[in-house]
């Protein structure tokens, strides 16, 4: 007879596998590996949670002990690759095949792997795009996730950094498979429940709090003269004039200075409350200021950041709060909120090409995609109007019909002509094409599409490619802000004067600003100890960026 | 370490009064410029110590663009350059213009 619940049957096995080792569903920390041992099966699907910040590190230590006879060629299915476990499961035979969306701080030892051979890849994904595989065709096995605390039932409360922990269960609980968490503390009573117990199979107890990494925190101390002036840039030439109230920011210098200058800058050009009110975006320490002078209405979260706690705790009108007072952030809904949402991503990047593509792997690094792809693209699916929506859309088609003609998403990259160790941001040809064919991957790993990208700014000026008509157009608005880069030094300079004369490209002086206003004493805060006076005392920044 | 030098004929000499000026810092990515006001009227020279080597070419279109833009007739540039990048480079010779240019001491 058909049996129509295998996989029922076989979760109850694991489960009764792995019961031996709980009392109830706590399991010792010192006994996870065993755990693992008994639950895990050879080419399991595995989500360890790797997030963008939060990670369970306890489970990836233990993952990488098990007993290679009991387990093997595991198939990993993980937003983020961050830790040196996570790569190390590679090297010891413990996985086997990776899908992923982030490696920030493992990009180069990835990209060694991958040549070597030691990893399959599947595919670089945005993390959207792997969520949603997480419910077709990658629904793991076995979960690993992590959070603050637990009570005896197993309810989960993730604390700020929930990231993407309800996905992961979601996917992985419903499916037949199990999940088990690491948590820092077991206590009488959860302050608030974020995972109920019934979708929680184990729970292991960490000895020390999982790892977060303060990603989302620029000093203000760095930020040059240059970052000043494309930020005024930005603000002038593109948030003013289309009114983008509603938006995402990358986590780069440029946009952290867009940031400190909207309190004075825009403040100057009578900007408050006409733009920049709405936000997808990470509890940016960088915000502060403009938070405090009344400029933000609203944030939701991808996820937390380290030391901003008790500022969102006191500040639940702008950011999104549970019961229990603290942050609760959701990367998959923050990530929709970026794609459907919004009407603007400005984010940088490493490289940019002549048709405007962009990506942030060079053939020594893949750092991955992230976020930036959905906050970055034109939701097709989208169908509610906006003005800068429109505005976007009439300048790419100004004869169409405008009861049927799509708006557009801005997508604006924003950086230096140089960055670090004066590396050229414009190229011919981006490296991420060079990767592919080494790699033979069937697609290049493209981080935005040039036909998304709607504006660059950089130091030179601001080149609109809604305007652009022709390739050749596109290629030299591209070449005419691209500063004294070779790409930039290829200008046919009365192409690029014609597109002045038109609007495509604005020089800092046609949108009435002097690059030398571009000062320090702009931005609200010029170090992280201002941030802090800023915030009333609320902000409490890692070590690492303290030195007073 | 490479040394560098630029000499031009522009069509007018700088404003201002002041003999001399300097901006910047010495740093890793950043730039000093000292300007004297030492020179004929139509003729104005950059020289420059730099930390990056083989970038002579941006340099020239750097100093090019620039002379063109202020036409600093009189002026000597002494540059002492930790790597800057080429828009760090344009903002420091136009501060120290700035600055040279202003009326007073």
């Amino acid at each position: 007879m058909t049996s129509w619940q295998n996989n029922r049957a076989t979760r109850d096995a694991r489960i009764a596998a792995g019961g031996g080792l709980a009392r109830g569903k706590v399991v010792e920390a010192g006994n996870a590996t065993r755990l693992l041992e008994a639950v895990i099966r050879p080419g399991d699907r595995i989500c360890l949670e790797g997030d963008n910040q939060k990670q369970a590190d306890l489970l990836s230590r233990a993952l990488l002990a098990v007993d290679l006879s009991r387990v093997n060629d595991l198939h990993m299915v993980q937003s983020g690759v961050v830790l040196p476990e996570h790569l190390d499961l590679f090297d010891r035979g413990v996985a086997k095949r990776l899908d992923y969306a982030y490696s920030g701080p493992q990009s180069a030892r990835i990209a060694r792997m991958l040549f070597g051979g030691k990893i399959e890849l599947g595919a670089v994904h945005t993390y959207l795009e792997l969520f949603a595989r997480y419910f077709i065709d990658l629904t793991p096995h076995v979960a690993l996730i992590a959070a603050v605390s637990a009570d005896h039932d197993g309810n989960l409360y993730t604390g700020p950094n929930t990231e993407d922990t309800p996905t992961v269960v979601e996917a992985t609980a419903f499916k037949d498979g199990i999940v088990i968490a690491q948590v820092n503390e077991i206590v009488e009573q959860v302050p608030r429940v974020d995972i109920p117990a019934d979708r929680v199979h184990f729970v292991v107890k960490s000895d020390k709090p999982f790892f977060v990494e303060p990603l989302f925190t620029r000093d203000p101390a760095a930020i040059t003269e240059g970052q000043i002036l494309t930020a005024m840039l930005a603000i002038k030439g593109i948030y003013a004039p289309y009114g983008v109230q509603r938006l995402n920011h990358g986590i780069g210098f440029s946009t952290a200075a867009i940031e400190l200058l909207l309190p004075t800058f825009g403040e100057r050009l009578g900007l408050k409350g006409k733009i920049a009110t709405h936000f997808a975006l990470n509890p940016h320490p960088a915000l502060i200021p403009a938070i405090e002078s009344g400029w933000v209405r609203q944030i939701h979260s991808f996820g937390s950041e380290v030391g901003m706690d008790d500022y969102i705790r006191a500040r639940s009108d702008v950011y999104f709060t549970g019961p229990d007072g603290s942050l609760r952030s959701n990367r998959a809904f923050c990530q929709t909120a970026g794609l459907y949402a919004c009407d603007m991503f400005i984010g940088s990047t490493l490289q940019i090409d002549l048709q405007g593509n962009s990506s942030t792997v060079t053939t020594s690094r893949i750092a991955g995609f992230g976020g930036a792809p959905n906050m970055g693209a034109d939701a097709r699916g989208r169908r509610h109007p906006s003005e800068p929506w429109l505005k976007a859309g009439a300048e790419s088609d100004p004869d169409g019909s405008p009861l049927m003609r799509r708006g557009r998403k801005l997508v604006v990259q924003i950086g230096e002509t140089f960055g670090d160790k004066n590396v050229p941001l414009f190229v011919e040809k981006l490296d991420a094409i060079e990767l592919a064919e080494k790699l033979e991957l069937e697609l290049a790993p493209i981080m935005i599409y040039g036909d998304d990208v709607t504006h660059i700014v950089t130091e030179e000026g601001v080149a609109n490619l809604l305007l652009c008509r022709t390739a050749q157009e596109r290629e030299h608005a591209i070449r005419g802000v691209a500063g004294y880069t070779d790409v930039g030094r290829r200008r046919d300079h009365r192409m690029v004067a014609h597109l002045r004369e038109r609007g495509v490209i604005r020089r800092p002086e046609d949108l009435g600003i002097n690059p030398l206003d571009a000062d320090r004493s702009l931005l609200a805060a010029r170090s992280i100890k201002d941030l802090v006076r800023w915030s009333g005392g609320l902000y409490a920044p890692p070590s690492k960026f303290r030195n007073w | 370490m490479e040394d560098l030098r630029f000499q031009h004929s522009v069509r007018t000499r700088a404003g201002g009064a002041r003999q001399s000026a300097i901006v910047g810092v010495v740093a890793s990515g950043n730039l000093e410029v000292l300007v004297e006001r030492v020179l004929p009227d139509a003729e104005c020279a950059i020289e420059i110590r730099t930390a990056a080597v083989g970038f002579g070419e941006v340099w020239t279109a750097v100093i090019g663009d620039f002379v063109e833009r202020y036409s600093p007739g009189g002026l000597r540039f002494s540059i002492n350059d930790g790597g800057a990048r080429p828009d760090t480079v344009s903002l420091r010779l136009a501060q120290a213009v700035r600055l040279i240019t202003e009326n007073g001491q």
